[in-house]
């Protein structure tokens, strides 16, 4: 509240009032239990939950397989995202229309599809068994229901920001001599790369965390293609309530920071972007 | 249009076929498998399934989340995409961080927390019990999960748009002497209407969907707590292939029409637009 | 300003709690009694769906002809563990009927049956029983008879991981018993077996019902360690493509069942609950467990099924490991025998 010229735009407290309260009760204070829960045990206790060699190995196999699924998805989601929104060509609108449906098939129907698909009697998997790659059930496979789960984030992210995005510097780009990838690069990317940090930060936390479609697909052999959330999901079993939200701890920390940097590289550039024009 | 020379013609052919592939690979095949899978002991089989007094119930129950989510999550959207674009405010960075913390919280951590936010071991259970008040393993439950997996999906939309459309117009209108909500509808809304409608959908998509979170919440009371993807798991768990994925298809289809209505909403809304020009 | 976010904020958590209660006191009350009738909620394990399916049938018939009282069973199924915690954490069940005793136990340790309901119902509260078989592909390609042929090179085991399937523990289990007898106690060389058992295991599906998927659908493995009751499902799905193979030595797998003290307490329904469970030992309800797969307790109708179940194996039971309480924390606990088994075999 330091400067009034910042505040000519009307209704700060009430967005204010209403994001901060809804914010409370559906995230905050439910994330909270998750740490009171976690207080019940001792720090070294905590350390020695989240260090056993097996967890470690969970978080490894989780967040790499979750990386490069988001990779793929950035490259192709900033592909897709410019095919439907600068060019024209038959069944675009279907192609458009596929995008969210990975969100509405329940994650274990579309765990359950992908394996029987990449499986090495499936139509994929039986392809690429031909040359002795095993998909289904190796982290190959976690990563492939990884990149199902998380294309529609960079699409959707993306899109609008493209189609916002003025041909006219392009044009002017093009008639003064510049080629493609040096537009690509010094005038599109720039402008949508916002977006693509978003999408590639909200697929990465999705991924971590992903239950449902990767425990059919991933073979869950501990150290070798268990993931994090199913030793949370054995913690409870075991009704070990605190070891699970201690493991939960380290997940949701993580998501934190991904997510935060996310926020920060957003900013900066948001910066670079106002200092060019 | 601008002209094209032969190289961004290789180009466009090119990213053409690589999004076609990879969408064919990645969504239309789960989806075939999915439907091939529904169809395979023929259509009788499929209508008994669909027609199952439960799966009609449990169709009911996610219509019902899907609308409160897509409800709450349009309010609060709004909002926050609102006060984050349009204020500078300290703290902006961590609150648009805890916005969307809940995409990336593992679907079993979501269950979990609310369980142990209001479930029996919660300091306030006894209140709620004392005042009959059902949140866990009850409709309410289903709700509050449903809402905090698509919580940043409305917002998410449309602050890159929101940022890239700047602070200048409604500033001015603002120093003009405008209204909040008059600026909001006739200068903010026409930039972000189609991000706007994009988050919708993908929000409802998402809601429909839900598994895990809901999973852990429901308690599995069949025609009482079980949404289609729950009535899914449970079919087949219980060696019920085939009606298992018959329930899967009335998801597909729901997003089907969902997506349909998108795409008609956008074709008039462009050719107006159009008109008005 | 200030006054402005309080107000918005104050009149935000108003109307939300007011959407969660609204939606809350209708649920709670369609669980309510209406006109004499009654409604108990039973909360089972996965695939006891078609079993309790015809038993409410009966029941229902039973007890309105005993008390001329409507009564109507509302089911809940999931994997056993996750549902022993649901109820747990709240879930208003009058009876759980699940996979295992210690599932039962937690529920008791939420303070929420009393002690001794192991001795509350016949048979230790199990009014069915079932036992670990093999499903092989038709023609048994590897010939496998006995636990020992599935240690041998080659072949492909799959069977869920214990730590996140009940179920999956009385496969462990049964193993481990067929080893000790074949050791005579050695430990080492008991836990050897196991670790190769393990180490020919293609893929450790989270549940019984992602194993039987994995080795069904998606053609994985040689054999699949399944409960009796699900092996013959999978068998009447594909009568051509699969058969049962009883090993020498298994495990007697006792589903229990037990009433849940505090709340047919709080919602009267005590009686209704206790003959529930009772009527499970009638001749009419053993039929139906042995219609599905599941071997009735009562001797005399198990025999009527001699030519669906072998009944010449040699079963162990969970006494024969000291109880559950012990099992679990030998070998399934953290830092158990079967984390030993995966962080030696690194």
């Amino acid at each position: 509240m330091k400067k009034a010229n910042k505040r000519v735009i009307p209704g700060f407290g009430l967005s204010m009032g209403v994001t901060v309260s809804v914010l409370s009760i559906v995230v905050l204070i439910p994330l909270a239990s998750l740490a009171v829960f976690t207080a019940n045990m001792s720090i070294s206790e905590i350390i020695g939950t989240i260090t056993r060699a097996r967890v470690l190995a969970s978080f490894k196999v989780s967040f790499v397989t979750a990386l490069i699924a988001s990779l793929i998805n950035a490259v192709m989601g900033v592909v897709l995202a410019w095919v439907l929104v600068r060019y024209d060509f038959p069944f675009k609108r279907l192609l458009d229309g596929m995008i969210e449906l990975p969100f509405a098939l329940p994650t274990a129907v579309a765990g359950i599809s992908l394996t029987s698909l990449t499986a090495d009697t499936g139509l994929i998997g039986g392809f690429f068994a031909r040359f002795g790659v095993k998909i289904a059930y190796t982290r190959i496979g976690i990563t492939v229901a990884m990149v199902f789960i998380g294309i529609p984030f960079v699409v959707r992210a993306v899109q609008p920001v493209l189609e916002k995005l003025d041909g006219s510097y392009e044009e002017a780009a093009v008639t003064l001599g510049a080629d493609r990838g040096r537009i690509f690069r010094e005038i599109i990317f720039p402008e949508i790369c916002p977006a693509v940090f978003t999408g590639f930060g909200l697929a990465l936390g999705r991924c971590i965390g992903e239950y449902g479609s990767v425990v059919f697909i991933a073979g869950n052999q501990p150290f070798e293609t268990e993931i994090t959330p199913l030793i949370i999901m054995s913690e409870l079993q075991e009704y070990d309530y605190a070891s699970a939200s201690a493991i939960a701890l380290v997940m949701l920390a993580a998501s934190f920071l991904i997510l935060f940097s996310v926020n920060l590289i957003q900013v900066k550039n948001a910066k670079i972007l106002k200092g060019g024009n | 249009m601008h002209k094209e020379s032969k190289g961004s013609k290789a180009v466009k052919v090119l990213l053409i076929g690589v999004s076609v592939l990879f969408v064919f690979l990645m969504l239309v095949l789960p989806l075939i498998t999915v439907i091939a899978e529904a169809f395979k002991q023929g259509f009788k089989v499929y209508a008994e399934a669909v027609a199952d007094k439960y799966t009609i119930k449990a169709m009911l129950l996610t219509v019902e989340a899907t609308v409160f989510a897509v409800a709450v999550n349009t309010v609060f959207g709004l909002f926050a995409a609102w006060l984050i674009t349009k204020f500078r405010f300290k703290g902006k960075k961590l609150l648009s961080t805890l916005i969307d913390l809940p995409v990336t919280v593992s679907p079993i951590i979501a269950g979990l927390i609310f369980v142990l936010t209001f479930g029996r071991q919660s300091p306030i259970y006894p209140y709620l019990e004392a005042a009959d008040i059902k949140i866990v393993f009850a409709v309410p439950g289903i709700i509050l999960a449903t809402i905090f997996v698509t919580f940043p999906f409305i917002s998410r939309e449309l602050i890159p748009v929101l940022e890239a459309q700047g602070t200048d117009e409604e500033e001015a209108a603002a120093l003009m002497g405008a209204k909040g909500f008059t600026i909001f509808t006739k200068i903010t809304f026409p930039h972000i209407k189609w991000a706007f409608l994009y988050g919708i959908v993908l929000c409802a998509a998402r809601a429909m969907g839900e598994f895990g979170a809901v999973s852990v919440l429901s308690g599995h009371l069949r025609g009482k707590t079980n949404t289609l993807p729950l009535h899914v798991e449970i079919l087949f768990n219980e060696f019920k292939y085939v009606p298992a994925f018959a329930v899967s298809s009335i998801l597909v289809m729901m997003a089907v029409i969902i997506l349909i209505a998108r795409s008609v909403v956008e074709y008039i809304g462009k050719r107006e637009s159009e008109n008005v020009r | 300003m200030k006054k402005n976010i309080l107000n918005i904020s104050l009149a935000a958590a108003v109307l939300f709690t007011g959407i969660t209660s609204f939606t809350g006191c209708t649920a709670a009350s369609a669980q309510g009694k209406t006109d004499g009738s009654i409604t108990l909620t039973n909360v089972s394990y996965d695939p006891t769906r078609e079993l309790y399916e015809s038993y409410n049938k009966i029941f229902a018939e039973h007890w309105k002809e005993k008390t001329g009282q409507d009564i109507e069973i509302t089911q809940s199924h999931g994997g056993s563990g996750k549902q022993a915690l649901e109820v747990a954490n709240g879930l208003e069940a009058d009876v759980v009927t699940l996979a295992l005793e210690y599932d039962v136990n937690a529920v008791r340790d939420a303070g929420l049956i009393e002690d001794g309901w192991v001795s509350e119902f016949g048979n230790d509260s199990a009014p069915y029983t079932s036992t670990i078989v093999f499903l092989v592909r038709k023609g048994n390609p590897k010939n496998i008879q006995d636990w020992d042929d599935l240690v041998e090179d080659g072949v492909g085991v799959i069977t869920p991981n214990p730590k996140t399937s009940g179920g999956a523990r009385w496969n462990y289990l049964a193993a481990w018993a067929y080893a000790d007898k074949l050791y005579g106690g050695d430990e080492a060389q008991v836990k050897d077996f196991i670790k190769k058992l393990y180490k020919n295991v293609l893929v450790l599906d989270s549940g019984a019902r992602g194993a039987t998927t994995t080795f069904v659908e998606n053609g994985q493995g040689d054999v699949l360690l399944a409960w009796e009751n699900e092996a013959y499902l999978s068998i009447k799905d594909y009568p051509d493509d699969y058969e049962i193979i009883t090993p020498s030595v298994s495990i007697l797998a006792q589903p229990s069942v037990a009433i849940v003290d505090k709340v047919v307490d709080k919602r009267g329904t005590r009686d209704a609950a206790t003959e529930y469970l009772q009527y499970l030992y009638s001749d009419e309800a053993q039929r139906i467990a042995g219609d599905n797969y599941y071997r009735p307790s009562n001797e005399a109708i198990l025999k009527e099924y001699a030519n669906v179940f072998n009944l010449d194996i040699n079963l162990v039971t969970i006494q024969d490991f000291g109880g559950w309480e012990k099992a679990q924390t030998t070998h399934f606990a953290d830092g158990g025998v079967f984390d030993e088994i995966y962080e030696k075999s690194e």
